[in-house]
């Protein structure tokens, strides 16, 4: 590591504020966005399957 | 020649919904997992390992993210300007597909851009913000991208939805080039380009390294976000097709 200690990592001289705060901001929207794009194909498959029982059960 | 139809051979294969859907049905269990793993490794080596700038300190290791965001949000919008070129020439029904999907993870990483810049102008610069050209032009691209997604979800014909969008993707790629030169053509607080494709890019391979490969994984996370979009929009028109039913 280029840091002598984890607390200097942490603190990035007078920079950590910054850093971290760009950081869990990207991470935040970053795995959001794709948590959502995973999940709605899972949820389309299973509305298209629902839509499909019931036309065999109104038929 | 070959290689022509190779390429041409992808083309209509990748264009038909079916094959799409199976071959990225084999394809996303290897992809985001491998996605995830390169974007953590480049961040990690960029946060911890890179040395410290000798003129920003550490508030450089913003660039980490700032940059690959930035340079995925371009991408995707010249992709995005293929798409709508493509569908506006001949119609095609993959394309629509693929408008619709690339726009919220383009809208994110252009977001991420302005943010991550934002907070690193304040100990640079002193200041967040500054109506300059690279800026305003970077949150006009921010505004198209969510100008597509409001027209499609406006527009309740899905063909005219992706026409419109077309459009607007193909018209929005000249904001792509003032975003690329605005630190040449203006005078800018931004610094210019860190990485160049001809010639020596300013940064030494420490940075440079982690940087790269920060760029891939955040290019690769673009691709799998896509693809699930896509799949999902895929099944949703298809729904009453041969190929669904049989997947169902």
């Amino acid at each position: 590591m280029y840091f002598e200690s984890f607390a200097a990592f942490f603190q990035m001289g007078t920079h950590g504020p910054y850093v971290w705060s760009a950081y869990g901001i990207s991470a935040l929207l970053v795995v959001t966005n794709l948590w959502l794009a995973y999940r709605r194909q899972r949820l389309m498959l299973n509305e298209i399957r629902r839509l499909a029982r019931r036309e065999q059960g109104g038929q | 020649m070959m290689i022509w139809k190779t390429l041409t051979r992808w083309y209509h294969q990748l264009g038909s919904p079916r094959y799409f859907y199976r071959f990225t049905e084999v394809l996303l269990p290897w992809l985001w997992p491998i996605a995830l793993l390169t974007t953590a490794v480049g961040l990690v080596w960029g946060l911890a390992f890179a040395p410290e700038d000798y003129q920003q300190g550490n508030s450089y290791r913003i660039i980490f993210i700032h940059v690959p965001a930035a340079g995925g949000a371009l991408l995707g919008y010249v992709a995005m300007g293929v798409a709508g070129l493509v569908n506006l020439v001949w119609r095609m029904k993959m394309a629509e597909v693929m408008i619709k999907a690339i726009a919220p993870f383009g809208a994110v990483l252009a977001a991420i851009a302005l943010i991550t810049g934002a907070i690193w102008g304040k100990p640079t610069w002193g200041t967040y913000w500054v109506w300059d050209a690279r800026l305003t032009s970077m949150l006009i691209m921010l505004f198209l991208y969510l100008g597509v997604m409001a027209l499609i979800n406006a527009i309740p014909d899905p063909r005219q939805a992706g026409r419109a969008a077309g459009l607007l993707s193909v018209v929005g790629v000249i904001n792509v080039v003032i975003v690329k030169y605005s630190v040449e053509w203006w005078q800018s607080l931004h610094q210019g380009s860190t990485i160049k494709l001809t010639g020596g890019s300013t940064m030494p391979p420490e940075m440079l390294t982690p940087l790269l490969i920060s760029m891939l994984g955040i290019y690769l996370l673009f691709a799998v976000s896509v693809l699930w979009r896509a799949r999902a929009e895929l099944l949703w028109r298809e729904r009453k097709s041969a190929w669904v039913k049989e997947l169902i």
